[in-house]
């Protein structure tokens, strides 16, 4: 059997009301508000939540690829999937692959992940899909795409949705685009859109599936798919193939809070099905984007022992709105800001960060096989890699030590209004890990009157930095999300 | 330890440029104008100079940063580079070349021109990976008074309060000082009221970032009277580095400094002081922020661990007080170009024992402290030194 064994998702914290877009430039605002990723976070950054979600309860060893799927990728040319397979622990002799330019990625990801289990090039995949897409300022497209990412773990064992089989559909038309030197996203006239492709791939696809299976609307519990720019628009299409609106995922919700999420939304759907899924029950899964991807799924026993997961649910209710648009500019960098007076912070050392790739990418510290302590260090003059342990003096005697998955207490924390910062104050916590270590962080994702000594913390994947366009991801904490 | 530096060396002569937001001064402007006050001072002349010890961190580059402003013709220099405490470490070093016997007459110089980057705040604090968490000097001892307020149980407004009383003596005495970059007087209110850098800290409670430079003569205490009767003699001079574990492990408790303890009570043993805030007359610490000069006066045994408000209530550490601390202004308003702060430091102590302190002089002092501190509280490096008749 072979399918999903665990699912995770991820909606940035911070959401921004639509009206206060309409606050901004005047005309309409869409009702609700969109998920917006925070200063620190990217495609990659929120990816690597989904996939710590997904993951939280499974050894990263089993782990034989991993598929990043997005249509906002920071590089043209270079992996992100081999930061992440850093940052998730996976292990070296596994394939990465980012699947992009597409806004059916995510589910392209999936067939190509099902395949190579299916051909035993890997008993386990991950997929993950995310996406920040950005429409120029004053649009209604900018108030109706949202920030978040999903993931999906595919394998043999402990499956618990089969999928049953797969079918898709590759049709060309420049729906949405964006060239090679686009920021924002680029749209066709909508209503030839619908038409002519949503409301004709969609169909094509999940008929041609259901045909291929032997199976009818019926048959299916919970039908997931992705709406078009215009949310009404999926109803229609699901009432015209038969389905009655009980079966439907109703996208209303996410789009109402969280927005459209680019290659990430039918995943996204499809998680927040599986969190309310019964064994037995069938589902239906469908991405569109030049064509589209269809796949029918048999829930089974197993979900019923997949262990907690933040997943949809809980990200959605965990959330801080954002007092105005203008941090929205600040943080997607849309427009120029004057730069605080401080000194330069000088270039990246692409072999500094090679070097600690493992300690910073995936917050490995070591324990001292001696003395038996925790350790992790960062920030010193000449501090890292640690050779000698600092509190029995051992030499080399260390066993690795993960330090991403540890919770911690806020020893000391400072508020600093001089340190330039999208969000200011830059908020500095020393905190003390879960049995032993300590280490100072940034602290992201916090209402600043909040923090305090004493206050529960946990790690979470940030970029830090960016010169000459590399990203430097890292590690923050937090305050415990949900 | 084997030896001792007490009374076998003694400083002859010492100069101090005006600390400040110097636009109008390069660094060899600052270099010549304290090099030649000591010079007079001590009554030589360039040419009896034998070596150099130059403590810079950002303006300087070897021994030539000091031989050419001031064309030292062929004499040794060697440039100590030890974070806050470099002006502090090339006295050490030059004091040490002497007692060894090998010079007779030695220039200990520390400079530091940091107005020349447009931008506030110093240069290079990035880590090489430029990963690492971003706080600012300010927000890392910003981080020790959360934690000092928290453990002793203050209030925000009784903590800062506190530190609020430390920046007005600061400012009252700087306000005496010809020299001094900030020469304002300051109230507790305006204090409390002034913007925050890095929560709890204020402006007031950050020291001035300045330019500056300062120099000692130094030779062999059984030397020093052929060149002025009033020599001040170095008791001790120690220097503690940090391992930096209080960052990684959690036994620090960041309402002390462990560095700065343990440099004062080496300090203490080699002058043979049993009763430090008996004995010693004066203090110049290093008050980068308000909050460092609270935690230094525990660490010195000026006041017991938790209770240096009761101190500070007093009065004890006003010019006036049983010990005064930073009768310059301290680095809060003398200013503080780093590798000048601690020759700064002496050369007010030098003041003070000869006398000559002006407005600021307080009454027959005997022995004075200075402490130099470098980086941060996390991981610094402390120095302490003595000085006497």
């Amino acid at each position: 059997m072979i399918g999903i064994t665990s699912y995770g998702a991820y909606i940035p914290w911070h959401r921004l009301d639509r009206q206060l877009f309409a606050k901004a430039w005047g005309g309409f605002a869409i009702p609700g508000e969109r998920a917006v990723a925070s200063y620190d976070e990217d495609s990659v950054t929120l990816a690597v939540e989904a996939a710590r979600d997904c993951l939280s309860d499974i050894d990263p060893n089993v782990v034989d690829g991993l598929l990043f799927a997005t249509t906002t990728s920071p590089y043209k040319e270079k992996l992100c999937s081999t930061i992440m397979a850093l940052a998730l622990h996976l292990r070296r002799d596994i394939q990465t692959a980012d699947i992009t330019g597409s806004l059916r990625s995510g589910t392209s990801a999936l067939v190509f992940a099902l395949d190579a289990i299916r051909a035993k090039r890997a008993n386990s995949m991950l997929v993950t899909a995310s996406d920040t897409r950005m429409a120029a300022p004053s649009g209604i497209t900018e108030q109706s795409l949202g920030d978040g990412a999903a993931a999906l773990l595919l394998g043999n064992k402990n499956v618990i949705a089969e999928v049953i089989d797969t079918y898709s559909i590759s049709d060309e038309l420049a729906a949405t685009w964006r060239c090679e030197t686009d920021t924002f996203v680029r749209s066709w006239e909508d209503r030839m859109v619908m038409d002519e492709s949503y409301a004709k791939v969609m169909p094509e696809a999940i008929s041609g599936l259901m045909r291929k299976c032997g199976l009818s609307p019926k048959d299916f519990a919970r039908v997931v798919f992705d709406p078009p720019g215009d949310i009404r628009r999926h109803g229609r299409v699901a009432a015209e193939l038969g389905f009655e609106p009980s079966q439907l995922l109703d996208p209303t919700t996410i789009f109402m809070n969280v927005g459209l999420m680019g290659s990430a939304m039918s995943l996204t759907m499809l998680v927040n099905a599986l969190e309310q899924a019964q064994p037995g029950e069938k589902v239906l899964l469908a991405g569109y984007g030049n064509g589209a991807d269809a796949f029918a799924l048999q829930v089974t026993d197993a979900i019923k022992k997949l262990g907690e997961r933040r997943g949809f649910t809980k990200h959605l209710q965990s959330k801080c709105m954002m007092s105005n648009y203008n941090d929205y500019l600040r943080w997607r960098e849309i427009v120029p800001l004057d730069q605080a007076r401080r000194p330069d912070r000088g270039h990246i050392s692409v072999a500094a960060n090679w070097r600690q790739r493992k300690d910073l990418l995936g917050l490995w510290g070591i324990k001292c096989r001696r003395c038996k302590t925790p350790q992790y260090d960062n920030g010193g003059i000449t501090t890292t890699p640690i050779r000698v342990c600092a509190v029995c003096g051992a030499v080399d005697d260390f066993d690795d030590y993960d330090f991403s998955r540890k919770k911690a207490t806020v020893f000391s924390y400072t508020q600093d209004q001089l340190a330039p910062a999208a969000d200011p104050p830059c908020s500095v916590v020393l905190i003390d890990f879960e049995d032993g270590g300590r280490m100072l962080f940034d602290l992201t994702d916090r209402n600043p009157d909040e923090v305090q000594v004493g206050m529960k913390v946990e790690m979470t994947f940030r970029k830090v930095y960016f010169d000459r366009g590399i990203t430097n991801y890292y590690w923050k904490a937090r305050p415990i999300r949900c | 330890m084997s030896g001792s530096i007490k009374d076998r060396v003694a400083i002859i002569g010492m100069g101090c440029t005006r600390f400040g937001e110097l636009w109008r001064k390069g660094p060899s402007d600052l270099i010549v104008e304290a090099v030649n006050e000591a010079l007079a001072d001590a009554g030589i002349e360039v040419k009896d100079i034998e070596a150099a010890w130059a403590g810079s961190i950002f303006s300087g580059h070897g021994g030539r940063s000091v031989s050419e402003p001031l064309r030292l013709k062929y004499i040794p220099i060697t440039h100590v580079v030890n974070a806050c405490a470099s002006g502090h470490d090339a006295v050490r070093n030059a004091s040490y070349a002497v007692a060894a016997g090998i010079y007779n007459i030695v220039l200990a110089v520390g400079f530091e021109k940091l107005k020349d980057e447009g931008t506030s705040g110093l240069p290079g604090m990035d880590n090489l990976t430029h990963t690492h968490a971003v706080a600012t000097m300010p927000g890392m001892f910003a981080m020790m008074a959360t934690k000092y307020f928290h453990r002793y149980g203050l209030t925000p407004q009784d903590g800062k309060t506190m530190l609020a009383k430390i920046s007005v003596k600061s400012h009252y005495n700087g306000s005496l000082n010809p020299k001094a970059h900030l020469r304002n007087l300051l109230t507790v209110e305006r204090v409390l009221n002034a913007p925050i850098i890095a929560w709890p800290l204020g402006l007031f409670d950050c020291c001035g970032v300045s330019d500056g430079g300062a120099a000692a003569i130094i030779t062999r205490a059984d030397l020093a009277k052929k060149f002025r009767k009033d020599p001040i003699y170095i008791k001790a001079l120690q220097i503690c580095t940090s391992p930096t574990s209080g960052r990684i492990t959690t036994e620090y408790d960041l309402t002390h400094v462990e560095e700065g303890y343990r440099a004062g009570q080496a300090a203490y043993a080699e002058a043979g002081i049993k009763n430090p805030r008996k004995e010693i007359s004066m203090a110049e610490v290093h008050d980068c922020f308000s909050i460092t000069e609270a935690v230094t006066m525990e660490d010195l045994q000026f006041s017991p661990r938790g209770r240096v408000k009761e101190d500070i209530d007093a009065g004890t550490f006003e010019l006036t007080g049983a010990l005064p601390v930073q009768p310059d202004g301290g680095l809060k308003c003398f200013g503080h170009p780093i590798g000048a702060s601690g020759i700064r430091m002496l050369y007010e102590l030098y003041l003070q024992l000869q006398g000559r302190a002006g407005k600021r002089q307080i009454n027959n002092p005997k022995l004075g402290l200075a402490h130099n501190m470098g980086h941060e509280p996390l991981a610094p490096t402390v120095s302490v030194c003595i000085v006497g008749l």
